[in-house]
């Protein structure tokens, strides 16, 4: 089967702040996908198809703003979709993106993926009294936090593991301009010393609030040959969906997200990701979600996954990269943390990570996941075009 | 047809189709309770298990249901487990029909499960529906569906394309079709009735009412397996306008002309058409863009006329369009689907038979 080889050779992104009150909705995507179209070096009009993808539409109070959006984002005459598959909506509309030129449906493909929380209160729209069902617990934080604890039981992890995520996330963000919280005063004791608030998890090891947006220029083979700057080529992903309570479900380690990288290692030709895989752009919004993900992406085994986060492997400077950006821990403009974690993924292996570049990466893996850990959305790329 | 195939060569099917009886209320029913019988039939009439399903899409909008992350419970109908491969778009059924037609042609899937819901009931549809406007400038007027609805109507009587008689006989026509459609809502004689916002009087705007659907893709041979007369997908297209009402000429439709030719509508006559023209006035744009003369049989089904159920009422229409051709009482049909104020956004397929 010869599928179109599927190339990244644009990413924008909007400085990621609390509220950006000074752009409406549409001038926030739209600042996006102009620095996405200048890093390409391609102008509206070479954009045959726009796939915008967001959580729900509460966040902003806007009933499917994707058709408002339409003028912003250089759609009209244009076909254009809207994705939503809870937090993992950035990856997947990516990943839908990315299918239109495997299909060769299109040859050019904008993407890009907002949250501007700053309209409307997220815990709020998460929030609606629905007969009948358990309300999720106090927001996200109360809902992970009984399967960290189940994670730190079954792997007898030390509780001081999920602080170090967060300092070094924190630090990482740093070196990220694009980033939320840059908290130049960070220290180990300062995030180790902040209130507790869903037990085990502290503030500090919590995600913000962001307004933000992202946006990616796919194209095929042709549209590579074109590009003005080094391209990341796709070189697998997947999506898995799987009920958010049933009997039987493993919160800590959900099959989906293990079906789901098992598909992309699959497509990519990866069999010991561990080796072959040089940095990962992982959905952490809690810290201890770090090593739980170590252990569900195959990274580590069972149990072993804070092992490695202790012993540094995942540090910018490390063995495996993780969250070189800073990560959802630093910035969360929810619909579009998903593909921040892809776009971040495909500047490592064009090399234009900035400061925060992982030296000669040159596979990396984006990782997004949403709803109570449900769905799962992934890719790997690489610097070099994929085999077949 | 094989996998080996490059893609792009893929012949993609309908290959069954099933709908709720739509209805004004449902209350009684949760939105999974009313999808799942019709997940159940489209899965029967293939002999497909969840297991056999390569690829799963849904549409849905949760400004109907009132709260967020409202699909994520319509997945434990699907019995989502062991994990599925799955996406949804927060729009008309009729795009997420379109994006697994995009994944079949990637040759990563050969069946696809498509479906979608949606309640009106529980709110104001007409209030609900000004929250899709622009946020800024104009959903704080509150101009709701049908008001914006009648603007259009009224452009087009100015430019003598039509008249109040004949968009009533448009509605008429719809309901008198969808007595043989035991799915619609509305059906028979329906009277005319008052304005509602001038020009348009209740007979010319559709009910208001809860249903779903779903429907069965298949790739090549497997579609043959799976249907005795498969419709086949010939092309499909979708295209988005400008939001700004003031920027349109509301009595065109450039964004169904583009998806039609991009579909190839214009290659052969299509002998069958439905149409996603939840008012009457907007069958008369779309049979003028879509350059439909007296010949095809529009809306056999009543359209959305008889029955509108918000964010699956585009996917029925391909739907119905398929049906008709697994019967054999279509060779070559039409199906449209609109979303967005005044017909924004709107896709197009052509559906064929194999010949007889």
């Amino acid at each position: 089967m010869s599928k179109e080889p599927v190339a990244v050779v644009g990413v924008g992104q909007t400085k990621h702040v609390a509220a950006r009150r000074d752009v409406s909705i549409a001038g926030l995507v739209r600042e996006a996908a102009r620095r996405a179209l200048d890093d390409a070096e391609l102008s509206w009009a070479d954009i045959e198809a726009v796939v915008i993808g967001k959580a729900p539409d509460f966040f902003e109070g806007v009933m499917m703003p994707e058709l408002y959006l339409a003028d912003a984002l250089g759609a009209v005459g244009k076909p254009m979709m809207r994705v939503h598959t809870a937090g993992s909506v950035g990856g997947s509309t990516a990943l839908v993106a990315a299918s239109l030129v495997a299909a060769r449906v299109h040859g050019t493909v904008l993407t890009l993926a907002f949250e501007k929380q700053s309209e409307s209160n997220a815990m709020w729209g998460l929030s609606l009294p629905i007969p009948f069902q358990q309300p999720l617990l106090a927001g996200a934080g109360g809902f992970f936090a009984p399967h960290v604890r189940a994670y730190m039981r079954r792997s007898g992890a030390p509780d001081t593991v999920g602080s170090l995520v967060a300092y070094k996330n924190r630090r990482n963000a740093l070196k990220n301009p694009y980033a939320h919280l840059h908290e130049h005063d960070i220290t180990l004791e300062k995030v180790q010393a902040s209130p507790m608030l869903w037990d085990p998890i502290r503030y500090s090891e919590t995600c913000p609030s962001s307004d933000g947006a992202v946006a990616m220029v796919l194209t095929d083979r042709a549209g590579a040959a074109r590009a003005p700057r080094p391209v990341a080529w796709m070189h697998g992903g997947a999506m898995r969906s799987e009920p958010t309570l049933f009997a039987g479900k493993d919160s800590v380690s959900p099959r989906a997200g293990r079906d789901c990288a098992a598909d992309v290692y699959r497509q990519a030709g990866i069999v010991d990701p561990r080796r072959e895989i040089d940095a990962v752009e992982m959905y952490v919004p809690f810290s201890w979600y770090e090593p739980m993900w170590l252990e569900n992406l195959g990274f580590a085994a069972e149990g072993e996954g804070w092992k490695l986060t202790e012993s540094g492997v995942t540090e910018l400077d490390g063995d495996l990269p993780v969250d070189m950006s800073g990560g959802v821990l630093s910035t969360n403009p929810i619909g579009a943390s998903g593909m921040i974690r892809f776009a971040e993924a495909a500047l490592q292996v064009r090399g234009l990570a900035g400061e925060h570049q992982v030296e000669g990466a040159r596979r990396v893996l984006g990782h997004a996941y949403g709803g109570g850990s449900q769905f799962f959305s992934m890719w790997l790329v690489g610097a070099e075009p994929p085999a077949s | 047809m094989t996998r080996e195939e490059a893609p792009g060569d893929r012949d993609i099917a309908v290959v069954a189709f099933a709908q709720t009886d739509h209805r004004r209320t449902s209350e009684e029913l949760s939105e999974v309770e009313m999808l799942m019988p019709v997940l159940h039939e489209v899965m029967a009439s293939t002999g497909l298990k969840t297991a056999d399903i390569d690829f799963t899409c849904s549409g849905s909008s949760d400004y109907l249901a009132g709260r967020a992350f409202s699909f994520t419970l319509a997945l434990d109908g699907v019995g989502a487990w062991p994990p599925i491969s799955e996406s949804h778009v927060e729009m008309d059924g009729a795009w997420a029909l379109y994006e697994a037609w995009v994944k079949l042609r990637t040759g990563d899937a050969d069946t696809a499960l498509v479906y979608s819901y949606g309640k009106s009931s529980p709110g104001s549809v007409r209030d609900v529906l000004t929250r899709q406007l622009d946020p800024y400038y104009l959903a704080p007027l509150w101009p709701d569906s049908v008001a914006l609805a009648a603007l259009q109507a009224q452009a087009l009587i100015d430019t003598g394309a039509t008249d109040e008689p004949a968009l009533a006989a448009i509605g008429a026509r719809s309901r008198a079709d969808a007595a043989a459609n035991p799915h619609a809502q509305l059906r028979g004689s329906v009277p005319q009735g008052e304005y509602l916002v001038r020009p348009l009087r209740t007979g010319d705007c559709p009910p208001i009412g809860d249903g779903a659907a779903a429907v069965v893709l298949a790739a090549g041979e497997r579609a043959r397996e799976l249907c005795d007369r498969p419709a086949w997908i010939r092309g499909i297209d979708h295209r988005v306008e400008a939001h700004g009402i003031g920027v349109r000429d509301l009595t065109d439709s450039p964004s169904t002309r583009i998806a039609a030719e991009r579909a190839g509508v214009h290659e052969r006559p299509v002998d069958t058409a439905e149409l996603h023209a939840p008012f009457s006035s907007q069958e008369v744009i779309l049979r003028k863009v879509l350059g439909l003369d007296e010949s095809v049989c529009v809306n056999p089904s009543g359209g959305a006329s008889a029955a509108n159920p918000i964010m699956a009422a585009g996917l029925i229409r391909i739907g119905e369009a398929a049906a008709r051709i697994h019967r054999g009482e279509s060779d070559r049909a039409l199906a449209h689907a609109t979303s967005g104020p005044c017909l924004q956004q709107n896709l197009v397929a052509v559906l064929e038979g194999d010949p007889r």
